[in-house]
């Protein structure tokens, strides 16, 4: 049986365990006067069934899944004669193809040696087999879980207790998946990266004011020696994204506190969704607006005062993102400035302060850790943006401060090096995890700085 | 007794009621003569005169038509049954229900004989000379001193940094916290025990001298010792300030106060000198409110 009906079926018996079990513990109860002689509510007893039904089972079903491709492999090369037996590993991976294709009928067994032909049904035969074993161990052990957890639906047994931890562990499971995704991409990070420090030195990168990743792919090309700086990526990154931050940080958290605190509730229904639409809007439309519309503006203006500007600029990139990521400071600020409890506002209206006194003195402070969440959740969009970017501000790594001047940033590089038919042993495709790795660095620094500066001046209430 | 004929003044405005006068049958609920008080609600040495005060949330009606005087450096306490409108009257005096946007005040309220609801939208100068008291300690999350100085700050009225000092000394030694609290001015005042936050609050509240204080249930969320210090503390504001207290607990109004008042839905049904209400009630709503039989 596949895989994709098992799940179904083993969920369908957890809900029969259910039912059954719910009925069993009413029925046990009955002959004592009702369910308040049991130790637990009926719900318990049934959820333990289902969880010892359907648990057990999940378990055995992605083990299982998990490790039969190896098995079976493992089985068919060892099946093979030692004159047969690969090598290296790509003369192993071409004869597990081979075999896998004579087993799927893709390969006529006539065109490949005779034992290649027996390994390929012997493949096929084996897999019959593991579904077979696995569709009945599975339900088996769906079926034995929920046997014993019916026979366990006693007026005297507690089934609260085991349905807690197996609830609380649930819990810490989801937990840890997002913790151990986070561990993972570094670790597929980190070891490009250090085998791109291999190739060019740290201190290079890390210091290097010039960034031309074209690295020569024959010993005699001239012209493209590579240089690997990181400063000017970071520098644009941080041009843009500065700029995008004096948009919205102030336009947010004004409007912020327009919407919860002066705004009727009427407007507060009509403009916090209009605002948070601008979250909705994809980011390729903004870098056509951006493109479009407002660099050549910026440009028309610049030059119209006397400046030279750049049709792509750092500005125009910036503005653009600053408006997109409004919301994120707007709503988010507004959130917190509502759970600021009524009755600290009350406390300084009361004592003669204007509505924006109130504001300056005691909701902003009290409301600051929450705000300064918003500002972080838009400065790493800030941060991470590309489309806008490409578009607006252009791939040239320009070391400068000069907002009318094209920049780049590193998440636009890191597009850049990887698109394409790369190999990924080159100076020049490593050397973008390099800069996944240092970005990651970067925000995280910022991050834990954010948090410092939060603890020191916040205000905490309650 | 002069004073008790009613003063039915032509500016009330009353909204779909028909205007009660002395003379016509008045229109009664559950037993209450609509806008009419037994007892003494009037006074000749007047800090507030309000008269025919009618307070609506949208369309219900939660304060019926009073009339009352509140004496200069008296203690008067409101008393009721919950939801009989006396927080939501005593917050017309300091313009508090201003926030709530369903809330429409009507009648004439003064204070020395000025209209407090006169300008539109700046309360900031009543609110310096009423000042108030939350039932739920609500110290803000600033330093003591902070707390204490947020009052003469804002209405800026020290000009150095001793003069502020001198105030939330003096504050606070008023409030009977300044020995507790002198060594950690600077530590929070959220960290402070419930009675000591609501001092810190009345510190607060008298850092910018008003004239009257007002009180909505202040020892509610306090246990019986901390209790005890409040009114105490109360007695001895009352030398200097006008104290308007709304509260549950009657022992506590006969306490502390020198005037009663007794409401009941919506209505100020009788008001009178606190040993007068407690011992000789003239309104049976009143005789069976404080012999216990409802409430």
């Amino acid at each position: 049986m596949q895989t994709g009906n098992l799940l179904p079926l083993v969920l369908a018996l957890a809900v029969l365990a259910y039912g059954l079990a719910y009925m069993r513990s009413r029925a046990v109860a009955a002959p004592l006067g009702g369910i308040r002689h049991l130790k637990s509510l009926p719900f318990y007893y049934a959820a333990r069934a289902s969880l010892w039904c359907g648990l057990p089972a999940l378990i055995v079903l992605a083990l299982w899944v998990a490790f039969e491709g190896k098995v079976i492999q493992g089985l068919v090369v060892s099946s093979l004669p030692s004159d047969l037996m690969p090598e290296s590993e790509g003369q192993a991976s071409l004869i597990l193809s081979q075999i896998s294709n004579v087993a799927a009928g893709k390969l006529d067994p006539q065109f490949v040696p005779p034992e290649i032909a027996q390994a390929g049904s012997l493949l096929e035969n084996l897999r019959n087999q593991s579904q077979t074993f696995k569709a009945v161990l599975v339900l088996l052990v769906a079926v034995l879980g929920a046997a014993f957890a019916w026979s366990r639906v006693a007026p005297n047994i507690n089934a609260r207790e085991s349905v807690e931890t197996t609830l609380r562990r649930i819990f810490f499971v989801c937990a840890a998946v997002a913790v151990l995704t986070t561990v993972g991409i570094v670790f597929s990070v980190i070891f490009e990266t250090i085998r791109f420090f291999g190739m060019v030195s740290f201190w290079d990168f890390v210091f290097g004011t010039s960034w031309s990743p074209q690295t020569a792919l024959r010993a005699d090309q001239v012209g493209a020696d590579g240089s690997f700086g990181m400063i000017p990526l970071f520098t644009g990154t941080l041009l843009i994204s500065a700029i995008a931050l004096l948009v919205a940080v102030p336009v947010g958290l004004l409007s912020a506190i327009y919407l919860s605190e002066y705004a009727s509730k009427r407007i507060r229904a009509t403009v916090k969704p209009a605002l948070e639409l601008l979250a909705g809007v994809p980011t390729v439309v903004y870098g056509f607006f951006a493109a479009l519309t407002v660099a050549p503006f910026i440009r028309d203006l610049a030059e119209a005062i006397g400046l030279e500007a750049s049709s792509q600029s750092a500005l125009a990139a910036g503005l653009v993102m600053g408006i997109m990521i409004i919301p994120f400071v707007s709503s988010l600020s507004d959130d917190v400035i509502n759970a600021v409890p009524q009755n600290l506002r009350d406390g300084s209206l009361a004592m003669g302060a204007t509505q924006s006194e109130t504001m300056k003195n005691v909701i902003f402070p009290a409301a600051l850790p929450g705000i300064m969440g918003g500002i972080l959740l838009a400065a790493s969009r800030a941060i991470g943006e590309t489309m806008i970017v490409v578009m607006a501000a252009g791939l040239a790594a320009n070391l400068t401060a000069n907002p009318l001047e094209s920049v780049t940033t590193v998440t636009v590089q890191i597009v850049t090096l990887l698109v394409g038919d790369q190999e990924f042993d080159s100076a020049k495709t490593l050397a973008a995890f390099a800069l996944g790795m240092m970005l990651f660095v970067v925000t995280l620094l910022l991050n834990v700085l954010a948090l410092k500066i939060v603890r020191k001046y916040r205000e905490q209430y309650d | 007794m002069t004073n008790l004929k009613h003063p039915i003044t032509a500016s009330a405005e009353v909204k779909s009621e028909s205007k009660p006068t002395v003379d016509q049958e008045v229109r009664t609920e559950e037993g209450i003569a609509y806008g009419k008080t037994v007892g003494k609600p009037y006074s000749d040495n007047a800090k507030f005169t309000l008269r025919d005060v009618n307070v609506f949330y949208s369309d219900v009606q939660a304060i019926k038509n009073i009339s009352l005087d509140i004496a200069k450096n008296e203690v008067i306490s409101f008393i009721g049954p919950s939801g009989c409108g006396k927080s939501t009257f005593l917050r017309c005096l300091n313009r508090m229900n201003d926030s709530i946007d369903i809330c429409s005040v009507q009648g004439r309220l003064e204070l020395d004989g000025v209209d407090i609801y006169q300008s539109k939208r700046d309360v900031v100068e009543l609110r310096a000379r009423v000042g108030m008291v939350f039932q739920k300690p609500n110290p803000f999350p600033k330093s003591i001193y902070d707390n204490v100085a947020y009052g003469p700050r804002i209405h800026g009225l020290a000009n150095r940094k001793s003069e502020l000092d001198d105030i939330v000394e003096s504050s606070l030694k008023k409030a009977g916290l300044w020995k507790e609290v002198k060594d950690r001015l600077a530590t929070p005042g959220t960290g402070l025990s419930g009675g000591q936050q609501q001092r810190l609050c009345i510190a607060r509240a008298i850092a910018v001298s008003p004239e009257v204080v007002l009180m909505d249930e202040p020892c509610s969320a306090l246990d019986p010792i901390a209790t005890a210090r409040i009114e105490e503390l109360i007695s001895e504001l009352s030398q200097s300030y006008t104290i308007v207290i709304v509260t549950h607990s009657m022992q506590q109004a006969a306490r502390v106060s020198h005037r009663t008042a007794y409401f009941h839905l919506g209505h100020l049904v009788e008001v009178n000198d606190t040993d007068k209400v407690f011992t000789t009630p003239e309104h049976e709503l009143t005789e069976s409110y404080i012999t216990g039989r409802f409430g």
